[in-house]
């Protein structure tokens, strides 16, 4: 179908300023591949499906708008786990405040180094996994993510990996326009668990394509930074072999503008997925929006999307979900839940979720709620001589409750929950 | 302790509904008051007035706790300053813990009295020991507040905050209501172990064999809004055998 003239002459007059990362290597015929793809589908408007609630003109515009940094003084998080901490300071690798680039079971690049090497397992998954993802529904902020990054983080993990591997996003620049691409391929057996922090940039753009072979094991606990101007646009695209773990858990704090998209493509029998998302927001500027797509295409698969936002003051929060069963997938329980919690009559949540089945013995629901705090819950806790703004704090949390519960990992979660604390302290 | 004077209270978004009608009642420090009553006629309605629930406007009268207006405070300020409402139906909130939520009370309540907080241990010696008393085991601790509790369990839960709580006026609006015979007496011995010269008690009840554990020191008949007669614990007798035909007569 031929792009909209309109579209296209947008997308051309954006991709005219763009110059891919120089060298002969194999990345520069998988940027050029992306580029095409990016071409053929021309950038997002608002006119798209998928772009209907969530404007994309800031994240792509040539001249990023500029986000002032923000300290809340709070302590870096996780910086008492024992991990592998990999530090980026507005897009930039900073070796001198990172741990080596190694770890007992794993193997750990950058992006910039292997470009110029050999090596074939993120040579055959750089874009690869973007590529599929693009279908049925284009994602091309991702294709542009891949034709333009010229750095990020490349993992294999060989064996359970016992330390985390922690990539570190630092914000120091007002006008920072940062693109990162990320590889994690984890070998049948083994597991890794990749923690992702901070703002990284005025606006970020962050992809993520993660191979599992059978049996591996991939969680991955992310918090986006407090930064209240900063824009980000990320895509993670998972494909899950036979008996493989993908767990995924992001929190949101602040920020113009956030897109998560999240695409799962479970290949391999006995799969599990699991994606989660917490946000709150405060401010009529406050835009989250996330974007889910699990497709089933084997047998006795398991997902679980738990998506909670909490919006107050005129914050805007979207969830489009779509859980896809194909064609001899059966046995599949597929599982979907998005719900808001509104502070105040300002604040919106939209939400669209989808099921598309295709097979006859399958489990599969989805549910989407919007409500605002229980007043006789609060009136209980008030009665019990809690204050009115801690009573209202303790609900909040509580809703969110669901989907922290998500992470596993009990000390990653409390610590994220005490982010969460402090949050609505500093909003009382 | 409790001074309630002409109490009158209408519904705030239906004026029309006036449903305490010139309420008078005074609780002495460590005595036990008794409200019975037909269904509807405002015993729970007073709890919630008293506790500072919204929905109710008060439009004549007062009531004072030890001498402060309950009426110009806060629901959590009538709590610190030790009033306690037992719910009718207690509140189920997921996603807190009840510990959590027992904390957090008691060191709100603390707090605002500008009393030191309950260390974490001192806390968690007291709720064992006292949620022992009254046959709440472990798992309920842990689960969220009132969440799958049966109706027993959740009136027992709220014993268990008032016994945490230390309470100055206690008011139990039915919490024999869903109890077996032997919670009971569970209830009943919960709350005589609280009884003390500072302490007050109205036990809003529709049955006389709660006051056969919680001894009242009066009862009180309150219909249409209103406190119709008041007397010894013989009148809850009366109550039980005649039921209230002869006394709404009397009053008329
Ligand atoms: N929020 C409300 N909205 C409408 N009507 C109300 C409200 N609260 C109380 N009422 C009415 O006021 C009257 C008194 O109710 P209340 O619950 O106080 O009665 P009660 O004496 O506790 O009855 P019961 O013995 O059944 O518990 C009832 O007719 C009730 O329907
Ligand atoms: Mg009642």
């Amino acid at each position: 179908m031929a792009l909209a003239k309109l579209k296209q002459d947008a997308t051309l007059a954006r991709l005219a300023g763009i110059t891919l990362p120089e060298g002969a290597t194999w990345a520069t015929a998988a940027r050029s591949d992306a580029l095409a793809r990016l071409s053929a589908m021309g950038l997002p408007t608002r006119r798209d499906e998928y772009w209907r609630y969530t404007d994309p003109a800031s994240l792509i515009v040539a001249d990023a708008p500029p986000a002032a940094l923000f300290d809340n003084g709070e302590a870096p998080l996780f910086a008492g786990v024992d991990r592998i901490a990999l530090v980026f300071v507005d897009g930039v690798f900073d070796a001198a405040q990172s741990d080596d680039l190694a770890g007992a079971g794993i193997e750990i690049h950058r992006l910039a180094d292997v470009a110029q090497r050999d090596i074939h397992w993120a040579k055959d998954l750089y874009g690869t996994l973007e590529s599929r993802g693009q279908h049925p529904v284009e994602r091309p902020l991702a294709a542009l993510n891949t034709a333009i990054a010229s750095d990020g983080i490349v993992i294999r993990a060989t064996a359970k990996v016992q330390k985390p591997v922690h990539l570190v996003y630092l914000h120091q620049s007002e006008t920072s326009d940062v693109t990162l691409h990320n590889l994690v391929r984890i070998e049948a057996g083994a597991s890794l668990t990749l923690l992702e922090t901070g703002p990284g940039a005025a606006r970020l753009s962050t992809c993520l394509e993660v191979d599992i072979a059978d049996a591996g094991q991939f969680h991955h606990i992310r918090a986006q930074g407090s930064d209240h101007e900063r824009r980000a646009v990320t895509h993670c695209f998972a494909q899950l072999a036979a008996e493989s773990v993908f767990k995924s858990f992001t929190l949101t704090f602040n920020g113009v503008l956030t897109r998560n998209e999240c695409v799962i493509d479970m290949r391999g029998d006995d799969a599990v997925a699991h994606v989660a998302g917490a946000c709150v927001g405060d401010g009529g500027d406050f835009h989250h929006d996330d974007t889910v797509f699990v497709t089933h295409d084997a047998l006795r698969g398991e997902s679980r999307q738990v998506f909670k936002k909490v919006l107050r003051n005129g914050a805007v929060g979207v969830f489009q979900g779509k859980i896809l069963v194909k064609q001899g997938a059966q046995k599949t329980d597929g599982y979907q839940i998005s719900q808001s919690l509104l502070l105040d009559d300002d604040s919106q949540f939209l939400a669209k979720p989808e099921l598309e089945i295709y097979a006859d013995d399958v489990a599969c629901s989805h549910g989407s709620t919007t409500g605002a705090i229980d007043e006789t819950a609060l009136f209980y806790l008030r009665s019990r001589g809690v204050p009115m703004e801690a009573a209202r704090n303790l609900l909040t949390l509580s809703f969110l409750a669901e989907a922290l519960a998500e992470i596993e990992d009990q000390a990653l979660a409390e610590e994220l929950q005490t982010r969460l604390e402090g949050w609505l302290a500093r909003r009382a | 302790m409790l001074e309630i004077n002409n109490l009158h209270a209408e519904l705030e978004t239906d004026a029309d509904v006036t449903i305490l009608k010139g309420l008078t009642l005074s609780i002495k420090p460590g005595e036990v008051h008794a409200i019975m009553g037909p269904n509807g006629s405002g015993k729970s309605t007073l709890s919630y007035v008293l506790s500072g629930k919204d929905g109710y406007s008060v439009t004549a009268g007062s009531a004072m706790l030890e001498g402060v207006d309950l009426l110009e405070m806060e629901p959590e300020e009538r709590a610190a300053a030790g009033l306690f409402l037992a719910f009718q139906y207690p509140v189920e909130i997921p996603g807190v813990g009840n510990m959590t939520f027992l904390r957090t009370a008691v060191n709100a309540q603390r707090k605002a009295r500008g009393e030191e907080e309950l260390s974490a241990g001192d806390f968690l010696k007291e709720v064992r020991a006292k949620a022992k008393d009254l046959q709440i085991d472990a798992d309920m601790l842990k689960r969220p507040v009132n969440v799958g509790f049966s109706g027993g369990e959740k009136k027992r839960n709220e014993i268990l905050q008032m016994a945490m709580l230390e309470p100055k006026m206690c008011i139990l609006d039915e919490t024999d209501s869903g109890l077996d015979v032997d919670a009971m007496k569970l209830v009943a011995d919960g709350v005589n172990a609280l009884r003390s010269e500072n302490r007050s008690f109205l036990v809003i009840t529709h049955y006389q064999r709660l006051l056969d554990h919680i001894k009242p020191d009066f009862v009180h008949i309150l219909a249409d809004g209103k406190i119709i007669k008041s007397g010894g614990p013989e009148l809850a007798l009366e109550v039980e055998n005649n039921g209230y035909a002869d006394i709404l007569a009397g009053a008329a």
